[in-house]
């Protein structure tokens, strides 16, 4: 089947199976190895994406499913140098280790910081609890997140700084 | 990672093309909305249907309307959807009780009411909601529409009365005055089945239980409304005694078996306890006027 | 919940520390952009992809296979079976305990699971399609699935490709003084037996485990991208196992999504993937599924543990022993120094001074996945320190003591050290006393005992559990310590090029550790050359001097330990070439972090970047020592490290269902020195997320057939943001002697720990003795109404 999928802002058009998964489209069409997968069943939530602005997880839609759809994935967080609050926020507390689970941890702060700007550590811990980290015990993917909360304002100024100062 | 078998796909663009799919490839073709009880079975391999009809286009089976004493619930209505309703949440809090606690947000924003009553998991929560809310399900076929009750649309673990060339495009739920509801789910983690789960709706009418609704979700077939309990609680006056009473009724009234997710026994427990559970919250609801729920703890 | 609303926000990663301390991580940028590179990320020209056919049974001769149909599809380049390996002599490879293991079943299949068959096709959906296509009959034979079982009368022989073999021993070890033990048993006031089980866990990293391989059919040699945590240890067993030259062979471990002891073996698809593109001529990409990663791939515990521990009336325990069924599963395939089958149980002692200690350990095949030591357990340490937490609960159950006076009045005093325990391991440092104190006050121990009291007259359930573990890691010496003959020392080299910039190379492989800052940060600690500046390579053979590898916390015990040597060693070089620079004798040089000064001098001096740039120069050098700035070591260490820590735990239960809510966890640690403790404490907490989700809900289990009814995360749980609290941690420091920075390692100090902290909580709040893991709802009310819950199987 002949599908186009609009992924973080520009229209793809491939030729797919029905059965193609939207994350190995993402993955092996387009290239965009950001997205990761971690099981078969919808339960470890590796590889959240934002489809129409939510969170879905992408092992679980079919490409052609997602046709006609827009679709954003971590390659599209951050605008050019400039870090999204979230991602700044996982990089200041700490909310990565190795990195698996933070592509879509980091989409799903994102879509809860648009409809909630200042959430509670309860209703950031229910909008991350479809999604498993095996490193971090979960805090400091909640700090982070809080991070970018109280940092939007100051968003524009945010600029990569890991590996040195605050 | 695990992939489907090969399948043709159509995405059909009204009810009226997609019931044509239905009829046209028959027991060969499976609905599909959410995708995320279908798609992980295709995926094992334990499911490998030929034609996959998409009905996610299909918006207007995407809708919670009040018309008159129902609330009309299309098949495509999302479990956010429904969480976010303030008119579910107005009339019917054991709907917001069990989708709080259904999988997880993302698995939310995709599944909808009528995959999951279609699914017709034994462990699945809207089943024992809609049957505890003495919910009708609209089928439409070839023939037309028709129109079942909760307890003749579920006929057993993953069976409905949906046949084939037919599609589930509503669920309806009565609005009464004076009602209460409520839902209680014991599970080992956050977005897991329920190891057992009860929900109960009922009015109070002068001080008396009416209209009483009890179903359990995950403890054996025909608990979606446990009639015994029902007919112990209509005409009652609320008390702990009677709470007490209809748990011993549910309890026996189930059929639950050993698994990795607790002991038959325990499941036999569950079921009274969270009955009761359900009935204090369910009672105390019905206490209050329309659409105080909302400051519960 | 009942925790911190609004968890403290840590402390701000601190200002560009030149060594120790507080920093971002260098890794970071990269991941928060989705650009980490993975194994399932490697993509090559002409790549293919194979999927494995896999055992339906757990116990079945193999009658025949079919694959005509698979070959026959149009998208497959091979179908490889044992037969076509047996032709290559490598249907079966050794195991890292000495013991082999099918790669591709030939005679008989022995856990379900098992890999059966490989293809090899042009895309991954087509190698999925084709495995369907074989077509294998099977002889089903009864199975072993209960170690209980295994040595019974009768038992089915699961190994009888081993010659000679009538049974399913594997092992008998023991450790510790028997008689003396017995002695002291004989006149104890109090003895306490509890028969325990530490439940089948699966490390389960979110990774599953997989291998790019591209052989060159040009040059012969082999480039394998894969999934492991020893990169070294891999390719010399590679060469060994396929007689390819290890010159020829490049074992590449980019960016590993998590561990956690899953990823140091060698699984039968890596070598399938190799087979295949020497069979095909082109790259071969093989990634398990989930189902396949929990049901075939190292699993941890699985140990049936009957423990008992003697004291006077009073309370002071005098000795513990110990009698253990390991069940390993089909294969022996265990990761652990050689000469240590029950890893290093030996530290079943504890923290407490006692005078006689004995165990021993029976390890048996049963017709279940193999491995038996993963998910950061130090080598069965967790397994000891589950052990000896239960028991020392056990035992103030018995004596109506308070726990944690009880550990308190026990513990080994600062004085003791170093303490030989009664097993004959030297715990190098600590001050015990001090870290359960500031647990204690930091928990409000008395407080919550009040608040726990009155909850009891309402009827409420609530828990607190205490654990105080001592590990023993960072293996090891190598005079005791060698996994199939390799010894376990590290590697390390640093160059510092001429404008001061440096490059370490380590041997050990990151996983989410954040090897790439920490270890700039030990050479900057030594150096004075800022961390930024400083390059980490690792995980890559051919870039990287050999070691064994990241497991069992030993990545900062050795190979840190190696990067300050290496470090320390091109101070000593700079040293000379800054006394020729300043026409000064060495010996009259003083250092300061960056720089050599004349002593009494400071102003005459040489930074670390001066010296880089004149050892490249043309400065004229004394006789003897060549120019340019670097080093490398191998560094043997000379005792395991001892890291330490006290636990407070406190539930809340559900009497009505039996539901565990964790309402806070108090972890006060010591690793010793602490090089990044922003790194220290997320390893901290995702070691104790790993503790809840053992105590309450991990669990591979099987049915009676060998059924393995965990082969999802369905039913593999693991806990959510929901399940765990907003975590509490705080330190004590007791620098190792003998470490060159004194640290001791933290990977797995939380995991060891916490898993007994829960189950002593949860137990504490239904007043029930003992009651094996997963302490899941169902269980807990059985153990709450009757007392006592059977062992999960």
């Amino acid at each position: 089947m002949r599908i186009t999928v609009n992924v973080n802002g520009d229209d793809h058009t491939r030729e797919v199976e029905p059965r193609h998964l939207l994350v190995r489209f993402l993955r092996d069409d387009l290239e965009l190895t950001g997205t990761h997968w971690g099981c078969d069943t919808s339960n470890c939530g590796t590889c959240v994406v934002l489809m129409d602005g939510e969170p879905v997880k992408s092992c679980t839609v079919l490409a052609v499913m997602a046709a006609g759809h827009e679709i954003r994935t971590v390659e599209d967080l951050a605008d050019g140098d400039q870090l999204d609050p979230v991602q700044q926020g996982f990089i200041e507390q700490h909310g990565l280790q190795c990195g698996f689970c933070t592509p879509g941890m980091m989409l799903t702060g994102r879509a809860l910081l648009d409809r909630n700007p200042d959430p509670s550590e309860q209703e950031i811990r229910e909008a991350i609890s479809g999604q498993l980290c095996r490193c971090t015990g979960y805090l400091n993917i909640v700090k982070s997140i809080q991070w970018a909360a109280r940092n939007r304002a100051e968003a524009d100024g945010v600029t990569e700084t890991a590996g040195s100062q605050t | 990672m695990q992939v489907p078998a090969s399948f043709d796909y159509q995405r059909a663009e009204s009810v009226d093309e997609a019931l044509e799919l239905l009829r046209r490839y028959g027991e060969e073709a499976r609905v599909v909305a959410g995708g995320h009880s279908l798609l992980p079975m295709m995926k094992l391999r334990l499911a490998a249907p030929e034609v996959l009809v998409d009905i996610n286009d299909l918006h207007e089976l995407d809708h919670i309307v009040l018309v008159g004493d129902e609330l009309r619930v299309g098949a495509l209505t999302r479990h956010r959807t429904l969480l976010e309703s303030e008119l579910v949440g107005r009339y019917f809090p054991i709907v917001h009780d069990a989708e709080k606690v259904i999988a997880d947000p993302p698995v939310r924003n995709r599944g909808t009411i009528g995959g999951s009553l279609c699914q017709a998991d034994p462990s699945e929560d809207l089943s024992a909601v809609c049957g505890a809310l003495h919910a009708h399900a609209v089928i439409r076929g070839a023939g037309g529409e028709r129109i079942v009750s909760m307890a003749d649309f579920h006929q057993g673990p993953y069976e409905t009365a949906v046949g084939v060339g037919e599609m589930l495009t509503e669920v309806r739920l009565p609005v009464l005055p004076g009602a209460g509801s409520a839902y209680e789910k014991v599970e080992r983690k956050a977005g897991d089945w329920a190891v057992a789960a009860a929900g109960v709706a009922l009015t109070l009418r002068e001080g008396r239980i009416a209209d009483a609704g009890v179903g359990l979700a995950a403890v054996g077939a025909g608990a979606l409304n446990l009639h015994a309990v029902q007919t112990l609680l209509n005409g009652s006056e609320p008390s702990e005694a009677l709470y007490e009473e209809a748990g011993r009724v549910a309890s026996d009234s189930c059929s639950p078996v050993t698994d990795g997710r607790g002991s038959a026994e325990y499941k036999r427990h569950l079921a009274g306890e969270l009955t009761r559970r359900a009935l204090r919250r369910a009672v105390a609801r019905a206490g209050r006027p329309i659409g105080s729920t909302a400051r519960e703890a | 919940m009942t925790a911190v609303d609004e968890p403290p926000v840590a402390p701000a990663p601190d200002e560009r520390p030149i060594g120790f301390g507080r920093m971002k991580r260098k890794e970071d940028p990269r991941f928060v952009r989705g650009k980490g590179r993975y194994v399932d990320d490697i993509h090559l020209p002409g790549m293919l992809h194979g999927a494995v056919l896999r055992s339906p049974f757990a116990h079945a001769r193999i009658v025949s296979i079919d694959t005509s149909a698979a070959e026959a599809h149009p998208k497959v380049k091979a179908v490889i079976t044992g037969e076509t390996l047996a032709g290559l002599g490598l249907a079966w490879m050794p195991t890292l305990s000495m013991d082999t293991q099918a790669v591709l079943a030939t005679d008989k299949v022995r856990f379900q699971g098992q890999e059966v068959a490989f293809v090899v096709a042009e895309d991954h959906y087509a190698a999925r399609d084709a495995i369907e296509l074989i077509d294998v009959e099977y002889e089903p034979l009864d199975p072993v699935v209960n170690a209980r079982h295994a040595l019974g009368p009768g038992a089915p022989v699961i190994r009888d490709d081993l010659e000679g073999r009538t049974d399913n021993h594997i092992f008998d070890w023991e450790a510790g003084d028997s008689a003396a033990t017995d002695e002291v048993f004989a006149r104890a006031d109090v003895v306490v037996e509890q028969t325990m089980l530490y439940p089948r866990v699966h490390p389960a990293p979110l990774e599953t485990c997989g291998a790019v391989a591209s052989m060159d059919p040009v040059d012969g040699k082999l480039t394998l991208y894969s999934t492991t945590q020893a990169p070294h240890a891999h390719r010399t067993l590679y060469a060994m196992v396929a007689g390819i030259p290890e010159h020829k062979i490049r074992v590449v471990s980019p960016d590993i999504g998590g561990g956690f002891g899953n990823k140091v073996g060698i699984y039968p698809g890596y070598v399938c993937a190799v087979v295949g593109s020497i069979v095909t001529g082109r790259p071969v990409k093989w990634m398990e599924d989930r189902s396949e990663n929990l049901m075939s791939t190292s699993f941890a515990r699985d140990y049936h543990m009957t423990g008992e521990i003697a004291a006077t009336r009073d309370g002071k325990i005098l000795a513990v022993r110990v009698k253990v069924l390991a069940d390993h599963g089909a294969f022996n395939s265990t990761a652990q120094p050689t000469k240590y089958p029950a890893g290093f149980f030996h530290i079943f002692t504890g923290s407490y001074d006692i005078e006689a200690a004995h165990c021993s350990v029976t390890g048996v095949y049963t017709n279940k996945a193999p491995g038996g030591v993963a998910y950061a357990c130090s080598f069965r340490v967790t397994e000891a320190v589950y052990l000896i937490e239960r028991m020392v609960d056990c035992l103030a159950a018995e004596l109506d003591a308070d726990p944690a006076e009880l550990r308190m009045r026990n513990l080994l005093r600062p004085e003791q050290f170093p303490y030989e325990n009664k097993t004959g391991w030297t715990y190098d440092s600590g001050d015990y006393p001090a870290c359960l104190r500031k647990a204690l006050d930091l928990a409000g121990y008395e407080e919550l005992r009040k608040e726990q009291s009155e909850k009891r007259a309402r009827g409420e359930l609530m828990g607190i559990g205490l654990s105080f573990f001592t590990e023993t890691v960072g293996a090891g010496p190598r005079k005791h310590m060698d996994i199939l003959g390799l010894g376990m020392a590290d590697g390390c080299e640093l160059r510092v090029h001429p404008t001061g910039k440096a490059v370490v190379r380590l041997s050990v492989q990151t996983q989410g550790q954040g090897h790439e800052t920490t270890f700039a940060q030990i050479v900057a600690e030594e150096l004075g050359i800022p961390p930024e500046d400083i390059d980490v390579v690792h995980g890559d053979t051919d870039q990287t001097p050999f070691g064994l590898g990241t497991y069992g916390s030993r990545s900062t015990p050795v190979s840190g330990a190696a990067a300050a040597v290496v470090a320390r060693k091109v101070r000593d070089k700079a040293r000379i070439i800054a006394g020729a620079m300043l026409e000064v004798s060495p010996d009259d040089l003083e250092w300061t972090k960056g720089r050599w000064s004349v002593a009494g001098d400071p102003a005459i001096t040489k930074t670390i970047q001066e010296i880089a740039l004149a050892a490249h120069g043309s400065l004229e050098l004394p006789d003897g020592v060549e120019g340019h700035l670097e080093a490398t070591t191998v560094y043997n260490p000379p005792n395991l490290t001892y890291p330490f820590g006290a636990y407070v735990c406190v539930v809340d239960v559900d009497s009505g269902t039996g539901t565990v809510k964790v309402r806070r966890f108090i972890a006060v640690d010591d690793c010793g020195t602490r090089i990044n403790p922003m790194i220290i404490e997320g390893q901290v907490h995702g070691g104790l997320a790993d503790g809840v989700g053992m105590a309450l809900m991990e669990l591979i289990s099987f049915d009676e057939d060998g059924n393995c009814l965990s082969g999802s995360f369905m039913d593999y749980l693991l806990p959510t943001a929901l399940e765990v609290p907003a975590w509490e941690l705080d330190h004590t420091v007791t620098p190792s002697p003998h470490h060159p920075i004194g640290a001791k390692g933290i990977g797995e100090s939380a995991t060891v720990g916490s898993p007994p902290a829960v189950v002593n909580a949860v137990l504490d709040a239904i007043g029930v003795r003992h009651a094996d893991m997963p302490l899941t709802p169902s269980r807990v009310w059985q153990a709450l109404h009757r007392g006592e819950v059977e062992a999960p199987q």
